[in-house]
């Protein structure tokens, strides 16, 4: 009965605060609320079982992606008013759009209804969550059978992450740089003292 | 009668034992951060040659809760263009995150509230979260000093967590377990802070930039930022700012302890050392590290900004890294790999 009832809360909680992503009208208040989501998102994995998915959930998703993008929100100065003009315009691409995950959704749901053997096909590649714990589970799929898409994602966000740094990084002329190293390899001006305790030098 | 009073008991008792045992884990904490507070104005008033607090109570003894009831009395100020809620949530979420993670730490063998398979990624979850407490404050003051001090603490945090998670995936390599039990039982014949020595002064110089400590405390720069993110809060707010920061060096040097100096394991297991029960030498080992933290604030000059950005990222991040890659190397070479239980 408890599992069911903290299972609500984060339900609950995690739509509530998704709703006030889009509704509230301070752009930091939407992160924050996002970020909630995401802690609740992260609750109800662990309710799954996936605590190895909470937990990166909570240190990649909360821990790093929303402290750069609350970052940056904080430093724009938004006007909402002005980005509520021409809201309605939007309306016909996003109803399309959100309809169209919704016939998605209910198709997947509607498979394991009147499919029932899909779900146990999809089950197959992974072991019971009662005989390994679920890190050591993904662990041995991604390194084993999966290696090379694992190491193919990753080579994706290498590109990613170099082609972000060639955009942005410009040589700045005129900027004095420190040279740690110089610093402390000169000799003439640095001089070490032995100071009586007391006395001072 | 009786027996809905003995079902309702049962049904009750697990609750009220869980409540007792945080209690048993929070009161000592607080208590803890109080006379840390008083343990660094005492250690840099000698390293200062000077008396520190000792006035109140019996060598300054009672100062700290002197300074908490000062605290108590004071009046809260909420400036008049600050974010009301955002202002009032930022130092409870510090308070709370820095006293939640304490959940998953083994203070002797089975003595952990609860003891969860991925302990150490609780940890540094909880800890990543800590940034926000001090990004909502300097935003929500809206004051400059406030906001330019918590965007500092944001890139600065965010940075040395990197190179954490690196030390943290080399310590991982060589236990085979995300268990904290299971990382300090892996330490019984050897600390890793002996095999593992500039990863322990990786992390050990990385905690003190998650904590905002010095030399690394340019969120709070008083020179330049008055004291950074904090500025607007008074009383009680600003208190549970202090006791957060201060819970955090707590969890941090237990961080440190258990990942490294082999958590709640004695020295040596022969007979004057394992007669010392477990808890006793964590707190011993954590002391010791706090130790450190406060010699540092005494020590060292704070570094500029460009410094700290480089040390983290051109220093440590390429050290930790390669890290990673020679421990498994060796622990694969070797045929030292850890098996975890359930692998076939």
């Amino acid at each position: 009965m408890i599992e069911a009832l903290v299972f609500y809360v984060f339900a609950l909680t995690a739509v509530g605060s998704g709703v006030m992503v889009i509704s509230a009208k301070n752009p930091v208040h939407s992160v924050l609320f996002l970020i909630l989501a995401f802690f609740n998102a992260a609750g109800l994995f662990v309710l799954l079982g996936a605590e190895f998915l909470a937990m990166l959930l909570v240190v990649v998703y909360v821990g790093a992606v929303a402290v750069l993008f609350l970052f940056v929100v904080m430093m724009l100065d938004i006007n909402t008013t002005e980005l509520r003009q021409g809201f309605l315009q939007y309306l016909p691409i996003g109803v399309v759009v959100g309809g169209i995950m919704a016939v998605e959704l209910v198709l997947i749901t509607a498979g394991w209804y009147f499919a029932p053997y899909v779900s146990s096909a999809i089950g197959a590649p992974t072991p019971q969550p009662e005989q390994v714990s679920n890190t050591l589970a993904l662990g041995e799929l991604i390194y084993t059978r999966f290696v090379y898409l694992f190491q193919a994602s990753g080579l994706v966000l290498l590109v990613a992450m170099i082609g972000a740094i060639t955009l942005t990084h410009r040589k700045r002329v005129g900027s004095k740089k420190q040279n740690i190293a110089k610093q402390i390899a000169r000799e003439d001006s640095v001089e070490l003292k032995k100071v009586e305790p007391g006395r001072g030098i | 009668m009786v027996d809905f009073a003995l079902t309702l008991w049962e049904a009750l008792w697990p609750l009220i034992w869980i409540v007792i045992k945080i209690l048993a884990i929070v009161v000592p904490l607080l208590v803890a951060v109080a006379y840390l507070t008083y343990a660094e104005r005492k250690v840099i008033s000698a390293m200062q040659r000077r008396k520190g607090p000792n006035v109140v109570g019996p060598l300054g003894l009672l100062q700290p809760f002197a300074d908490g009831v000062k605290l108590f009395l004071k009046e809260t100020i909420i400036p008049s263009g600050a974010n009301r809620a955002v202002f009032l949530l930022a130092p409870m979420l510090t308070f709370f995150l820095s006293l939640v993670a304490w959940a998953v730490i083994p203070f002797g063998e089975g003595l952990v509230l609860a003891d969860i398979n991925v302990g150490i990624l609780y940890l540094f979850a909880i800890s990543g979260m800590g940034v926000y407490g001090i990004l909502m404050a300097g935003w929500a003051s809206n004051s400059k000093y406030s906001f330019l001090g918590s965007l500092r603490s944001a890139a600065q945090m965010v940075s040395y967590e990197v190179s954490m998670g690196f030390v943290i995936i080399s310590v991982l390599v060589v236990v085979g377990s995300l268990n904290l039990s299971d990382i300090v039982m892996a330490q019984k014949n050897m600390w890793f802070v002996i095999p593992l020595l500039p990863m322990a002064v990786i992390f050990f110089i990385s905690t003190l930039a998650e904590t905002n400590r010095h030399p690394f405390d340019l969120p709070e720069a008083e020179a330049e930022l008055v004291t950074g993110y904090n500025v607007e809060y008074s009383a009680m707010t600003f208190a549970l700012f202090f006791l957060g920061e201060y819970a955090n060096m707590i969890l941090m040097s237990g961080m440190t302890t258990i990942l490294f100096l082999g958590g709640w394991l004695p020295p040596f297991d022969v007979a004057p050392f394992n007669l010392i029960p477990g808890p006793i030498w964590f707190a011993l080992k954590i002391s010791m590290l706090l130790f450190v933290f406060i010699w540092l604030r005494a020590a060292f000059p704070r570094y500029r900004y460009d410094q700290l950005m480089r040390l983290g990222w051109k220093v440590f991040l390429p050290i930790s890294l390669a890290a990673v890659v020679v421990v498994s190397g060796v622990l694969v070479a070797f045929d030292m790999l850890p098996v975890a239980g359930g692998m076939r």
